[in-house]
């Protein structure tokens, strides 16, 4: 039955994708028709070979875990990383060396049209499919039951996954609102909303009917990303369409106000989705990896609840000197400082874990990754509430500062912690005694620090250079240095940040490597295989 | 009055002191008797059912969980 109104919504979906085709008034709207047209209809002829065949009974696999859709997850976590450093290090070398905006790729492929590119395949598509991934493993595993919702969980992955690619598409061909690290526009919203929508059910749903008593403290931190994140992309992204013909929107909040929930939406992006959701990664797989529980429970549930009370207030920090009242300024700068407390706090506990075996440091290159994403954390966060000060961010902002401030912590924190879970992940969900190689871990290891280091350094000695450049005045009270003064004094900086992210890539492609070779060839787990692995 | 100014008073008072107690019975619940031995015990849910999850048929007994734990 549920596949005759499937076969309905499809066709209509399917016709409705055709008129939009008929009357898109503009490119990246009639691209993403086409692809909608084309993977509805695909999935109506898939619908309709199924329907009124037999089914295979559902109770059969609820005594087992849910983790083809994990799996999934992983493999689409590492190809969107490499695609997402891959276009940073060219948007990169593109600014160190504008002659790779080129003449022919004008409009499409030059730095603007990249850069939003780049910063969603990282955030959204590495860090979301990983998130995803692992909240689905940690909730099944401290829950200890099969995911809720049957496959309402490859809805998530494979809708979260048509999100990345509309958003991805529309970028190139122009269809943004403009609005950072929230550029997709209406109709790709909506979608968004529907898939995040299905996960929290999914998640949700699998707590309530969890095993264990207790909700352990990863699912603590997973929920409150999934929760806020639909809070903050309902109210961001609050838009009139143009026209249902047309990507074209208009925003709801104008002026200052818009701003203010721009930055409000942007830095929870950066406290919720970056930070709350890869802690709940970090008090599952730090103990797994170390195996030992976290240092400290208690530290554990205070950090959360101190996270959640502070983070959200932070936003306003982004908004210094600007039209926003300074009440507002000072209350976003005073919260982003108070929030050090709960990241040394959760840092500090990530770090204990590990007191009584530091000598793991040594012998597994896994847990070294674990290690140092928790000191990029912490540099991060010190870092973070710093540049927040009224009188240090009149120095760093708008300069490359920020933008090396936020790679520390997108490649050091995000991007280490996501490797070692993969790197923990890979050899359990496929069943294999071990990882392919730990010499080629250590390599990723050192690539990627290596990377992040010369990153970092270069961007903050270019935005330090900046912001004196731009506030140096002669006695007459004359600005100086031009703005091309500035950017040619940074070229050898850009190079080097470029050779960072270069050697940041090369690390995901060994790691990538290790993890196939992992599959194909590191000895299978003996016992487990007696159970064979669910096809599902 | 306005409605702007209405939020921002009570934002500033009622809500503050509100979210503030919130915070600090979450810290001292934390703390409350007995709490540490239900966290050591909680910290270890990692360690348990790794492979499988619990049986269907409700007799989750405590014997059972710690079966799984080795």
């Amino acid at each position: 039955m549920s596949n005759y109104i499937k076969l309905i919504v499809l066709g209509l979906v399917v016709l409705f994708a055709m008129l939009a085709t008929n009357y898109a008034r503009d490119m990246a709207y009639l691209v993403h028709a086409i692809i909608i047209m084309v993977v509805s209809a695909g999935l109506f002829l898939h619908t309709l070979r199924q329907t009124d065949e037999p089914q295979v009974a559902a109770g059969a696999v609820a005594n087992e875990y849910f983790d083809s859709v994990v799996r999934a997850g992983v493999i689409a976590t590492a190809f969107w990383g490499v695609v997402g450093f891959l276009a940073g290090v060219f948007i990169a070398f593109q600014l160190a060396f504008p002659g790779l905006n080129f003449e022919w790729a004008e409009g499409y492929a030059n730095f603007g049209r990249l850069r939003p590119l780049h910063t969603s395949a990282v955030i959204f598509a590495f860090g979301g499919n990983a998130l995803i991934a692992t909240s689905f493993y940690v909730v099944q595993r401290t829950c200890a039951a099969r995911l809720w919702g049957g496959n309402t969980a490859w809805f998530v992955f494979w809708g979260y996954q048509l999100f990345i690619v509309l958003a991805a598409t529309g970028y190139l061909l122009g269809g943004t609102q403009s609005k950072e690290y929230a550029e997709p526009e209406w109709y790709v919203d909506i979608w968004l909303t529907v898939v995040w929508l299905a996960y929290l059910a999914v998640f949700l749903g699998t707590l309530i009917k969890r095993k264990e008593p207790h909700i352990y403290v990863a699912n603590w931190f997973y929920l409150a990303f999934i929760i806020t994140v639909a809070m903050l992309h309902v109210v961001n992204n609050l838009s009139i369409p143009v026209s249902i013909w047309g990507s074209k929107s208009v925003q709801v909040f104008s002026g200052v106000q818009d701003a203010m929930v721009q930055w409000w939406y942007g830095h929870n992006a950066v406290g919720f989705f970056l930070t709350a959701g890869f802690l709940g990664m970090m008090y599952y797989f730090i103990p797994k990896q170390a195996e030992r529980p976290v240092f400290s429970y208690k530290l554990s549930i205070i950090h959360f609840w101190a996270l959640i009370f502070l983070y959200i207030w932070a936003g306003p920090h982004h908004l210094h000197y600007t039209a926003l009242p300074d009440w507002a300024t000072t209350l976003g700068m005073v919260f982003s400082i108070v929030l050090w407390m709960p990241s040394w706090g959760g840092m500090i506990n990530g770090l204990m874990t590990l007191s009584g075996a530091w000598d793991k440091l040594r012998t597994d290159p896994v847990i070294r990754m674990m290690v140092i994403s928790l000191g990029f954390y912490g540099m991060s966060t010190f870092e973070g509430p710093m540049m927040s000060i009224r009188a240090v961010n009149a120095l760093s902002h708008y300069t490359d500062w920020t933008i090396g401030h936020v790679h520390s912590g997108a490649l050091g924190w995000n991007g280490m912690i996501t490797f070692g879970a993969l790197y923990y992940l890979v050899p359990v969900l496929w069943k294999r005694e071990r990882l392919y190689s730990l010499s080629l871990v250590s390599w990723h290891f050192w690539l990627a620090t290596i990377g992040i280091v010369l990153y970092a350094a270069s961007m903050w000695v270019t935005g330090i250079m900046e912001g004196l450049m731009w506030r140096e005045v002669d006695a007459n009270g004359f600005l100086v240095n031009s703005f091309a003064d500035t950017v040619a004094a940074k070229t050898p900086m850009n190079i080097v940040r470029g050779l960072g992210g270069l050697l940041f890539l090369s690390g995901a492609v060994v790691m990538c490597y290790n993890l196939w070779m992992t599959v194909r060839r590191a000895p299978a787990k003996e016992a487990s295989l007696t159970v064979a692995v669910p096809a599902e | 009055m306005e409605i702007y100014t209405l939020l921002r008073e009570f934002a500033d008072s009622w809500m503050l002191l509100f979210l503030f107690v919130v915070f600090v019975t979450v810290v001292l619940w934390a703390f409350r008797p007995g709490s540490t031995k239900v966290y050591q015990d909680v910290a270890n849910i990692p360690f348990r059912h790794v492979d499988a999850p619990a049986p269907q048929s409700g007799v989750d007994t405590p014997a059972a969980s710690k079966e799984a734990r080795t």
